[in-house]
């Protein structure tokens, strides 16, 4: 059973649904990204998702945006942030780490070195924004060889005729983008989603996040209701732009209230 | 030759070989699918086509003229140089022949509201010209370094109703005008149609621009025959995106001996890593703006940030059926500097009374080296993709001239 299926069947058994953070590795600087992980993990996140910069970031908001300029100034490639990874797994053997981000870092390294690279860092699985199922066949094959999931996004206008194509390349979880728009956007409308992830259901066994616009313990505890995890980038990512004072103590406090207000959903 | 005497390219999901494709995020997806379907359907339509054709006709001002520039060839003293003439266009540039096509379609979809990201501004003016002509709603994404080094395109775009939108983020120019339009895509996809001004973006956009730009070569290979009684021995274009390329070299895949030349910007020299030439330079391939194609990108696959005299060549990337054409070896891709199209700008104004926009100089720039080692009785169509107009500020002020 892979860490990313431990994680969801713990919390099933548990009725509860699990907390996914993101934030971009090297960001505000890289030497600080592994303590920030960690800080995630003491709030009471369940899987970390650790942004891979990107110098086009086509489907992100400014916030995310930033984050990805303010880690490319430091020039950060994507052996770095396996690196970083490697790093993180020398203390927290059970977390899962996905990565997210866009296709081109990960072609230019080539599926086959990325993969096994990947792997031997302890990731467990790779979202790829731009990578949509129709073009994902090869990659999906390269990661599953070596044991990675490849997470794919849906999204309120993905049509039921196009959840079979996801569903049988999809591993780990689905990634359900809550709004037609860019990351940060917010005007996330909980009942289209709890109606949309119905449908899902049908087509889908993995578990579903939810992510885009939830910001804070009272959305996240609503996503929580309807979804299988609840996804929060932006918002964490505002706290990094926020300056480095005490900012470790910051994620895991914000976290904490979070992880709090959904514990408390009504099962 | 015989090889390529068949051309049926791209694939149902958009792949020309390797390249093209959709790589874009999940939201979007059913709305290059609609796109597709409609475009399908239009292009089957008689009166679809046959509006195509009307607007072409009477508001373009198509067929344009093919030019003989007997005094510049002479003066080079070889093959005879004869210009494709885009400039005479509605709105100065073949941009427009693209954005009627994609107006009609937005309009047969319902969309009132349409988008598009610029450059230099021909693709802004002739969206926003369009917009204009069919009561849709327009705004434009610039690129806030273009805003500045453009002006009167700005103001002209104002004028014909658009909103233009200065984008900040990244190098601030053609490609980070294009993210920016995909974000405002993806947000607003239901009541809003994107018209990409050039042969790249995601499946059916490469394929669907270029089928509306094949007027271009169309129509040259008729003019040919009238002027000449021959096609020419070459086609040069000028290669951002690729779209006027595309338009002039695809009639001319299927027939052979005709050689296909496009021309990238050399910027300050290949050597000195300050360009905008993929296919020139041997970049690697990789994925970006929904498709995948030659491109410029450091060692671990991010953008790397190109140069041009011309905004309109500023792009990092290149359509995916120009990358499929040079893998294939059906058309040849080479460079011009800064410089080479400054004097070939200069050259035109001179020797025929034209002045050809930045863009279409290095066409031109690659031509009178090529027609240098060529004989008399040689003939070399080069592809005059819009007018310089535009550009008399940034000549200017490289002379140091104050206007």
């Amino acid at each position: 059973m892979s860490r990313i299926q431990k994680v969801f069947s713990q919390l099933a058994a548990q009725q509860r649904q699990a907390l996914i953070p993101f934030i971009t590795a090297g960001d505000p600087r890289p030497g600080l990204t592994v303590e920030l992980m960690h800080a995630l993990v003491a709030g009471g996140a369940d899987i970390v998702e650790l942004g891979v910069p990107f110098s086009d970031p086509m489907a992100d908001g400014p916030v995310i945006q930033r984050a990805s300029e303010r880690a490319l100034a430091h020039k950060v490639t994507l052996r770095q942030v396996l690196a970083m990874v490697a790093e993180f797994r020398q203390r927290d053997a059970d977390t899962p780490v996905v990565l997210m981000g866009y296709a081109n870092p990960v072609e230019a390294m080539g599926y086959e070195a990325f993969a096994s690279a990947a792997a031997a860092a302890g990731v467990d699985g790779v979202l790829t924004v731009d990578l949509p199922p129709e073009e994902a066949e090869e990659c999906t094959g390269v990661l599953r060889a070596h044991g990675l999931d490849q997470i794919f996004l849906l999204a309120p206008t993905t049509p039921e005729s196009r959840l079979k194509s996801a569903a049988r390349l999809a591993g780990g979880y689905v990634y359900y983008v809550s709004l037609k728009g860019v990351t940060g956007a917010a005007n996330l409308d909980i009942d289209s989603v709890a109606s949309k992830l119905a449908t899902l259901r049908q087509h889908l066994s993995l578990p579903i996040g939810v992510g885009f616009g939830i910001r804070d313990a009272e959305s996240a505890r609503r996503v929580a209701r309807v979804a299988d995890a609840v996804v929060i980038g932006s918002r964490l990512v505002q706290e990094v732009e926020a300056g480095e004072e005490g900012l470790a103590a910051r994620l895991t406090a914000f976290l904490a209230e979070v992880r709090a207000a959904m514990d408390s959903a009504d099962a | 030759m015989n090889d390529f005497l068949r051309y049926d390219q791209p694939d149902p999901r958009g792949h020309f070989g390797q390249f093209g494709g959709i790589y874009v995020a999940e939201t979007l997806m059913p709305a290059l699918d609609e796109l597709r379907l409609e475009y399908e359907k239009a292009i089957n339509d008689a009166d679809f086509m046959a509006e195509f054709r009307y607007e072409l006709k009477h508001y373009v001002g198509r067929p344009s003229p093919i030019y003989h520039a007997k005094r510049w060839s002479e003066q080079i003293g070889g093959a005879q140089i004869y210009l494709k003439r885009e400039d005479l266009n509605h709105t100065g540039a073949h941009k427009v022949n693209n954005t009627i096509g994609q107006a009609l379609l937005a309009r047969r979809m319902g969309k009132k509201r349409v988008i598009a990201e610029t450059g230099a501004g021909q693709h802004g003016v002739a969206s926003a010209t369009v917009a204009a002509r069919y009561g849709l709603e327009c705004v434009v994404y610039m690129g806030a370094e273009d805003v500045a080094r453009q002006s009167p395109n700005v103001f002209r775009m104002k004028l014909l109703g658009a909103q233009v939108v200065a984008v900040s983020s990244g190098s601030k120019t053609l490609k980070d005008a294009m993210n920016e339009a995909m974000r405002d895509w993806v947000t607003n996809v239901d009541s809003t149609y994107y018209i990409i001004g050039t042969c790249a973006g995601p499946h059916p956009y490469p394929m669907l621009v270029r089928d509306f730009q094949c007027v271009i070569g169309e129509e040259c290979k008729t003019q040919m025959i009238d002027l000449i009684g021959r096609q020419p021995d070459a086609v040069v274009a000028c290669v951002g995106g690729g779209s006027n390329a595309i338009g002039i070299f695809h009639p001319y895949i299927e027939v052979p001996g005709v050689r296909l030349i496009g021309v990238e910007a050399g910027g300050d020299g290949l050597d000195t890593g300050r360009h905008a030439a993929p296919l020139t330079a041997n970049a690697k391939p990789g994925v970006l703006h929904g498709n995948r194609t030659y491109l410029m990108q450091d060692a671990d696959g991010q953008i790397i940030e190109t140069h041009s005299i011309s905004a309109g060549l500023d792009y990092p990337g290149v359509g995916p059926e120009h990358s499929y054409l040079k893998d294939i070896e059906r058309a040849e891709y080479v460079a011009a500097t800064d410089g080479e199209a400054l004097e070939a700008f200069h050259d035109l104004c001179r020797y025929e009374g034209i002045i050809p926009a930045l863009e279409s100089s290095h066409a031109l720039a690659h031509a009178k080296k090529l027609a240098a080692t060529l004989p008399s009785d040689q003939v070399i169509l080069v592809n005059l993709s819009g007018r310089g107009d535009k550009d008399i500020p940034t000549i200017a002020r490289m002379e140091g001239i104050q206007l």
